[in-house]
């Protein structure tokens, strides 16, 4: 065991070592340790809030996914009555407008039905003009014959 | 060569110092390095403790350099571990405050470690690998094999424990540490009689922390160093023998690892409680 200057001088090389490792080397490391350390933290503070946030916004959409829901329910239904209403009312308006149509029909066949008649009246008289004329094998003076002839007519 | 030359061969260091003539030069022999006495360096030591300190450092430097607190890349992973396992260590066993023991365990472990790591070399590669040169006469690898070495670090840490004793419990309080206990007594006249011999009791304690610091370290590589020269000489014998020491050797280097870990590590934890006790009031 031989102890000489050795000793002196890795004394120095020790001290001048730790020096350089702990201004160069721990500072700068522990330096990032600790960043890293708060980013780490902050991360994960921030993840928290994110997700109290997002239940927060589930419950908002539920809320607004439900009043919304009632919201076209009521829509639907209103809608529904407006619709069956209208239908009604179209129902309604057909029938008195069927209705009005008849009447009319009605009232021309009616006015065709006494024309037509009239129409055969006359034909029917000349007709019985023409048949006495024949059967009296003269003619029937019309002004004589008027009287009997209307009074036929009106028989017709 | 004899066994006995081999093995003394290979405890030699490299010494640079005065010749008995009066010049400087390395020593050619055990005996010549001896005569060279207190004024006279190891070279091999010097070199190795530097170039692994230079090692150590620029691994760490670049790391250092380029930290990022974002996603770490391999290597500042690496260090970073080594540093948090530091850290905690200090953690666990430093009560007080002090910025410097961590980057110090941190120095202890790592320098340490590769001191103990060229353990694990073959104990003649390294000296044959430069052949020839003056410099390949005498080559110890190991520089934690030399008390030299071991004492100047617990030293320095005890020069620490002396330092930070003081500053933090002042003259008088360290000194009242080291002459009122363990042995106390209200009693005025028990006391004055317990003061030399508490005295002496804390002062051997306290003499005894670098010693035994230091030697432990020193104690275990020299063993381990030894085991390997003693390997290594199977080799000069027969082939059996010498395919023998290789798996010898082999299982040896396996265990060593353990140890070397081991053994860096206990001298940065001692350090760290040296330096506690020298921070805490009793």
């Amino acid at each position: 065991m031989n102890i000489n200057l050795t000793l002196l001088i890795e004394m120095v090389v020790f001290a001048v070592f730790v020096m350089f490792t702990m201004k160069f080397i721990w500072t700068p490391i522990m330096a990032a340790l600790d960043e890293r350390q708060t980013r780490i933290a902050d991360g994960l503070a921030a993840a928290e809030r994110g997700k109290r946030e997002q239940s927060l916004a589930e419950q908002k959409a539920a809320e607004l996914l439900r009043e919304t829901k009632q919201q076209t329910a009521e829509l639907i239904n209103r809608g529904e009555k407006r619709a069956s209403e209208i239908v009604d009312q179209a129902k309604n308006d057909a029938r008195e407008e069927a209705e009005r149509i008849l009447t009319a029909a009605r009232a021309e066949i009616g006015t065709e039905i006494n024309k037509a008649r009239e129409l055969l009246r006359g034909q029917v008289a000349e007709l019985s003009v023409l048949g006495a004329e024949k059967i009296l094998e003269r003619e029937i003076d019309r002004r004589t014959h008027d009287k009997m002839l209307n009074d036929l007519l009106t028989q017709l | 060569m004899t066994s006995t030359e081999f093995i003394r061969h290979h405890l030699t260091f490299l010494t640079y110092g005065q010749q008995p003539d009066g010049s400087w030069g390395l020593a050619h022999n055990a005996a010549e390095a001896k005569a060279m006495g207190f004024w006279a360096v190891h070279v091999d030591t010097l070199f190795w403790t530097v170039v692994l300190a230079l090692i150590c450092y620029a691994v760490l430097r670049s790391v250092a350099k380029n930290v990022s607190s974002g996603t770490p890349a391999k290597l500042q992973n690496f260090v970073e571990w080594n540093v948090d396992f530091i850290n905690e260590n200090v953690r666990s066993s430093f009560s007080g405050k002090n910025d410097l023991v961590a980057p110090l365990a941190l120095t202890l472990f790592l320098w340490i470690f590769m001191m103990n790591l060229m353990d694990l070399l073959p104990v003649d590669l390294l000296p044959w690998l430069i052949e020839g040169s003056e410099l390949a006469e005498f080559q110890r690898v190991v520089p934690t094999a030399d008390p030299n070495l071991t004492f100047a670090l617990a030293l320095d840490v005890f020069a620490l424990m002396l330092f930070y004793s003081i500053k933090i419990k002042g003259v008088s309080g360290y000194a009242s540490e080291l002459t009122l206990q363990p042995f106390q007594s209200k009693n005025l006249v028990l006391k004055l009689i317990f003061i030399p011999i508490n005295l002496i009791l804390e002062l051997v304690s306290l003499v005894a922390k670098p010693i035994s610091h230091s030697l432990r370290l020193f104690g275990n590589m020299y063993a381990g160093e030894m085991i390997f020269i003693l390997i290594a000489l199977m080799y000069t014998t027969n082939p059996v023998l010498g395919l023998l020491g290789g798996g010898l050797q082999f299982i040896w280097a396996l265990f060593h690892i353990l140890i070397i870990t081991l053994q860096a590590f206990i001298f940065m934890v001692l350090t760290i409680v040296y330096l506690d006790m020298a921070h805490s009031h009793h």
